[in-house]
């Protein structure tokens, strides 16, 4: 299939197309690793996945460890509900995002990639194929790259099965070591022991995208895009009720407004920003940037036209929850499930005040409790909508 | 060669493909699950005695993940995206009302000519461009009622010269 | 390692650590009790370490993929939460090891209420009433639902049930209706066992604990050893009940009903009544069964004797055949056969080494086949109108008695395996106090306790058993001026794997009661006797695999497998909880008691040798012993 005929629209112009990966690789074969890990540091890069980690910090606790094989695992596993941007990047841009890995390699010391690619981008398959083959062609993957003695890096795609909980790094790693998608408890974090109990990076694709383009333009001009806390662009999905879904490029402390004004969704009843996993932000709150500490974003934003049940939505999330949590820890799992009852229920008869002071408790144990971050977010988008829309519950006064 | 032995040089093969450790469980079973539509039991046993993986973690590895199936499934899979911003346009309800009429099946059954299933999946990253559905592989998008019948007519017309091809 | 110690404070009190050692462990040493349901003693890192060490295979597990995801504690019941200071959210204590001095508190309002509103929503899921479960007063979710007031259904309760319990033809017996999904049967079973017959289905809300396909337990991989019932926190796993069916013999009036008593039950049913766990109640135990109505108690110790001369009997022969006839048929080394959740074991996963098992039927099926034919025809009692009982700490013994070729006799060897814990409900629905009764020898003409048959109860007892008799026979000379106090402490102890031999520095006239096997011991004069333990299956997977690539285990002669950890003292029958500290008290228990006997050897118990002198006259392994005391095995998939 020709991924073209799913394109989808492009809102802007990217700063991804203005860059060669091959010169962000010729940089970091030139220099030394540290250097590498220091550009990326002081670019403030900061991961994409949803957690938001400072790239450089990754790397360089990658690059302390004792451990090898290292790997870079480049995570497009991407099932964000609401987001789309790496389907995008993995169309448009593969060898930015295969340089980006190279980069990481070159910087923490590894030498092996695995490109872990959802079920569901099935059909990206053959075109990243080609891509990795034209990398190798070039020498832009493989031994000695770009003619460096010391620099040897390759990439394998590795495919998922269907399962959201995957993009969770520590799932992933499961995942790619056959096994069921359980989230591992966080200590040892993956940079110390993650695939095959080696120090593994994982990154999103967009962070890895990033990656050559700060090694090209610098790592000021990139900083020079967003605000000082929060250095750069981000790269947003926009779908829902505007009139022009697709691909944004937005610096950080963009406001909400300014981009529902650019997709044509001026008169938005709410937005969720951040996927089934951010939270729900009505007019009220349009004035917020996008910036963390501010409305954090996993780059996904669904608009919510006037004839939408919010409560509906929140019950789509939840049932969403309730399939992907990887079911082993009993915050996510049965809260899950009860939280999707609680819903249905105030959907039809209401909320009490007792009804309202339990479905809170069992939010907050499931934020506080879960094992992995799936659980942990699980509540927020239903808890922002009670927060702001309660009033459309039946018998609300 | 009986259909249990043709499974096992299947799986031979594909372990000369993918090797014959752990991490080669999840391509194989992904090999298995494409070419069959599911992996059966005879499959799974046949993955865990050549990977020495047990049948019981083969199992629990199956059964994890929503592209596989340890049960028959048609020929066509078909997935169709349940999340928020597909489910909240205003085409989805039609386009999911013309599949089962077409098909004259509901969701998570199969066509008894074994040709489609009906699977609900959560968000395929078509969001801008839903609603969505993927069959096997490929995704379908901007579905209406329309297309969703030109669709399934396509796949139909597909496995007909497919079957005359043979 | 690190040895430098880490000083972390928890609810105030300071407690130095090795590094690593994580704030759950930190806590206990503290003295500070913080609630578990995934976590299990056995199932901690130290605990899974030791059960592996010093084998031969060090570091190399049981199938050949890594299994570090089942190593680690899954952290997924979430209840032994605590706070950190410094750190957001809530933390699972038993997931989170020290590397950094820091400050914990293990109770706040915050904590009490995840850990409530956990509970609350594992008994939303949760069908099933406290009063009819074979788990009430053992139930660990019940304790900490006490613990923490959940008194009120805020989550809600199912008015059904949500799955089906199939009891019917099963031994081991899952009610998914009570299952949490702490997920420790899965990794009792894989880490312990080296079975993997269980593993989590599905996903999300869909998760469930199955077999392969979601069989039932009895069309599974299982071994019915019952690790996993010991391991439940709930009533979710449990043996076939079959105290209906003996009470049922009891009270029928036609019916002759005869128990026989393991030696692992007598170690560990006290701490059904309050006891510490190796309180041994053999004596008061026989008042008990007697004031419940059974008409003879029998010593599963006389069997137990008789088992090591039939299969002592059979080693020699073996060793003689291979050795010195050269005949390749008698493969060595010989398995022991006693374990049935080891043959099982070796029926599904090693068929090809069935031949290595001693032919010779367990104790409990030789009491069975003794009783019906011997002791029927001696009292002139109708063996239709047996019903043979026995207590065993075991719910494999269940499906041994179940075998269908086990009943040579015309009649079923044994017609009712019991566990521990059913027994002792049994007393207890007959309101006995079981540590205050008085003692009560057990009936003649199986009733002479023997040390050699106590020590079956134990990982190495059987070996030992073996040793002392086989040494004797061979050398006529005592084995106490080998073994001080005839202890042949080698074989003794808690490894998973361990090896021993023995020298036979010379050799005596073969006794009468073997010269139809071999013609002389002059063959063996010199020998070096070598011999291997294993207990726990995954160990047993240790033991075959180095058997297959030709390491020191295929030297041995005669290999003990236990399929339990601990042996019959960890048996899957054994009062809940059974945990390491819980094995080692019952051992010493079992051991103690050995050492006050006065018989301690096989061949000098008295009851065996009459009935080699009335029955089986022409010997053990003879025809007739074949016929009744011996068995076969079949290869399982
Ligand atoms: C439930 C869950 C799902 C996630 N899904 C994704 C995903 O699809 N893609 C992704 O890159 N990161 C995902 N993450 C974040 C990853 O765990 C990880 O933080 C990220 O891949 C690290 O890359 P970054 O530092 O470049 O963001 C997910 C996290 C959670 C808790
Ligand atoms: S929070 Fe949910 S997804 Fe994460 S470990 Fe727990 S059950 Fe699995
Ligand atoms: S499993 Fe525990 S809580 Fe459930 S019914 Fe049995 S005793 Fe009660
Ligand atoms: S009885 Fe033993 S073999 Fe069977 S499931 Fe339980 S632990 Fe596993
Ligand atoms: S059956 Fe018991 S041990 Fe197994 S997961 Fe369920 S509650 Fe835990
Ligand atoms: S919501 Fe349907 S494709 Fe994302």
């Amino acid at each position: 299939m020709d991924p073209k005929a799913v394109h989808g629209f492009v809102g802007n112009k990217l700063s991804f197309s203005e860059v060669t990966p091959r010169d962000g690789i010729r940089m970091a074969a030139e220099m030394a690793p540290e250097d590498v890990v220091a550009i990326i540091g002081a670019s403030g890069l900061r991961g994409r996945g949803g957690a938001g980690f400072p790239t450089g910090k990754k790397w360089e606790f990658a690059r302390g460890q004792e451990g090898s094989p290292k790997y870079i695992i480049c995570n497009a596993d991407e099932g964000e509900p609401g987001t789309f941007k790496d389907r995008l990047i993995l169309t448009d841009f593969p060898e930015l995002v295969f340089a980006g890995m190279a980069i990481a390699g070159r910087a923490v010391g590894a030498e092996f990639g695995i490109l872990y690619l959802r079920a569901e981008y099935g059909w990206l398959r053959e075109h990243l194929d080609a891509a990795l083959e034209r990398c190798r062609v070039a020498n832009t993957l493989g031994n000695n790259i770009l003619g460096a003695s010391d620099f040897s890096f390759d990439i394998s795609i590795r495919m998922g099965s269907g399962a959201y909980v995957c993009g969770e790094e520590t799932a992933l790693l499961e995942s790619l070591e056959g096994r069921r998608g359980d989230a591992r408890n966080r200590i040892p974090f993956p940079v110390q022991a993650g695939y095959l109990g080696k120090p593994t990076v994982v990154n999103n694709v967009e962070t890895l995208a990033w990656v050559p383009c700060i090694m090209v333009k610098g790592p000021s001009w990139f900083a020079a895009m967003g605000t000082r806390k929060a250095p750069g662009a981000w790269l947003f999905c926009v779908s829902g009720d505007c009139k022009r879904p697709g691909i944004y490029e937005y610096p950080f402390g963009t406001s909400l407004r300014q981009i529902l004004s650019d997709v044509g969704a001026e008169n938005a009843k709410a937005v969720q920003v951040g996927g089934a996993s951010g939270t729900c932000v009505p007019p009220a709150q349009f004035d917020r940037t996008m910036t963390p500490g501010d409305l954090a974003t996993g780059g996904s934003i669904i608009v919510f036209g006037p004839g939408q049940d919010m409560f509906a939505v929140a019950e789509n999330f939840q049932h969403f929850f309730c399939d992907e949590s990887c079911g082993q820890c009993i915050p996510c799992r049965l809260g899950n499930q009860r939280m999707l009852e609680a819903i249905g229920r105030m959907r039809k008869d209401g909320l009490t005040v007792d009804g309202e002071r339990n479905v809170r408790q069992l939010a907050q144990t499931m934020t506080v409790a879960s094992k992995c971050g799936l659980g942990q977010m699980s509540a927020r988008a239903f808890l922002s909508i009670l927060n702001n829309f309660s009033g459309e519950l039946p018998g609300h006064v | 060669m009986d259909a249990q032995q043709t499974l096992r040089t299947e799986v031979e093969q594909l372990v000369r493909v993918h090797g014959r450790t752990r991490t080669a469980l999840m391509p194989i079973l992904q090999d298995l699950n494409r070419a069959h539509s599911y992996i059966s039991e005879d499959a799974m046993l046949a993955v865990s005695d050549a990977l020495n993986v047990p049948r019981a973690e083969v199992y629990g590895v199956a059964t994890f993940y929503s592209y596989f199936s340890v049960k028959p499934r048609g020929t066509y899979v078909i997935r169709i995206c349940r999340t928020i911003s597909c489910a909240k346009q205003g085409d989805y309800h039609p386009a999911i009302a013309a599949l089962f009429d077409e098909l004259g099946i509901g969701m998570g059954e199969t066509t008894s000519d074994g040709m489609f299933t009906i699977e609900q999946t959560n968000c395929i990253g078509m969001c801008d461009q839903g609603p969505a559905m993927m069959v096997n592989e490929i995704p379908h998008i901007k579905l209406t009622e329309a297309s969703v019948r030109s669709i399934l007519n396509e796949y139909r017309h597909a496995a007909l010269a497919a079957k005359k091809a043979q | 390692m690190d040895s430098e110690l880490i000083t972390v404070t928890i609810d105030g009190k300071e407690v130095k650590v090795i590094p690593g050692t994580t704030v759950l462990e930190a806590a206990r040493t503290a003295g500070i009790h913080i609630p578990t349901l995934c976590h299990h003693d056995d199932l901690c890192s130290e605990a899974l370490y030791q059960q592996t060490a010093s084998t031969p295979h060090q570091g190399e597990h049981s199938h050949q993929h890594e299994e570090s995801a089942m190593l680690s504690t899954p952290s997924s019941c979430r209840i032994c939460l605590v706070e950190v200071e410094g750190l957001p959210k809530l933390h699972a204590s038993c997931a989170l090891p020290i590397h950094n001095a820091m400050t914990v508190r293990t109770t706040s309002t915050a904590i009490r209420h995840a850990r409530r509103d956990i509970l609350e929503l594992m008994m939303s899921e949760h069908y099933g009433d406290c009063f009819a479960c074979a788990r009430n007063g053992t139930c660990e979710l019940q304790k900490l639902c006490a613990d923490y007031g959940v008194t009120s259904e805020r989550f809600g309760r199912p008015h059904e049930p949500l799955f089906e319990k199939a009891e019917i033809g099963n031994i081991i017996v899952r009610d998914q209706n009570k299952c949490i999904l702490c997920r420790r049967c899965v990794r009792m079973c894989a880490l312990y066992q080296g079975v993997y017959a269980l593993t989590t289905e599905g996903r999300g809300d869909h998760s469930r604990i199955a077999t392969f396909m979601g069989k039932e337990m009895k069309d599974a991989t299982c071994i019915n050893c019952g690790q996993c019932i010991n391991r439940c926190p709930t009533g979710a796993l449990t043996e076939r009940d079959d105290t209906d069916a003996v009470w049922h013999a009891i009270e029928d009036p036609d019916k002759m009903v005869v128990i026989q008593t393991a030696p692992a039950p007598r170690a560990a049913i006290g701490e059904m009544f309050g006891c510490e766990p190796g309180t041994p109640l053999t004596f008061q135990m026989n008042t008990a069964l007697k004031r419940v109505g059974f008409d003879k108690v029998f010593d599963t110790n006389f069997s137990a004797d008789l088992t090591i001369l039939e299969e002592g009997s059979e080693l020699i022969s073996r060793l003689y055949k291979a050795l010195v006839l050269k005949d390749n048929t008698a493969a060595l080394p010989q398995f022991t056969s006693c374990s049935p959740g080891w043959i099982k074991f070796i029926e599904h996963f090693y068929p090809k080494y069935l031949p290595n098992l001693s032919s010779a039927k367990s104790p409990q099926q030789m009491m069975g086949a003794v009783l019906k034919t011997y002791f029927a025809e001696k009292n002139g009692w109708d063996p239709s109108k047996i019903v043979s009982v026995s207590l065993m700490p075991c719910t494999a013994k269940k499906f041994e008695a179940a075998r269908p070729e086990m009943d040579a006799s015309g009649y079923r060897d044994v017609d009712y395996a019991l566990t521990t814990r059913e027994l002792g409900r049994m007393f207890k629905q007959a309101g006995i106090e079981l540590p205050k009764l008085d003692k009560t020898p057990f009936d003649d003409p199986f009733g002479t306790p023997t040390g050699s048959g106590v020590i079956f109860g134990a990982t190495g007892g059987v070996m030992e058993a073996a040793l002392r008799t086989v040494f004797e026979i061979v050398t006529g000379e005592k084995v106490e001026s080998v073994f001080d106090h005839a202890d042949i402490k080698p074989v003794r102890g808690f490894d998973g794997v361990r090896m021993a031999e023995l020298t036979i520095s010379k050799v005596g006239p073969v006794p009468e009661i073997l010269s139809h096997l071999v013609p002389d011991f002059e063959w063996l004069k010199g020998a070096t006797l070598r011999v291997g333990l294993a207990h726990g299956t995954v160990n047993a997977i240790r033991v075959m695999k180095d058997i297959e690539e030709g390491g020191p285990l295929s030297q041995c002669h005669f290999i003990e497998f236990m399929a339990c950890p601990g042996g019959c003292l960890g048996g899957g029958g054994q009062p809940i909880p059974t945990d390491r500290e819980i094995r080692a008290a019952r051992a010493k228990a079992i051991y103690s008691e050995d050492a006050t006997y006065v018989v301690r050897k096989s061949h000098e118990n008295e009851d065996v040798l009459r009935i080699y002198r009335e029955f089986f006259k022409e010997g053990p392994c003879s025809h007739k012993s074949h016929e009744l005391l011996h068995t076969h095995y079949k290869e399982r998939v």
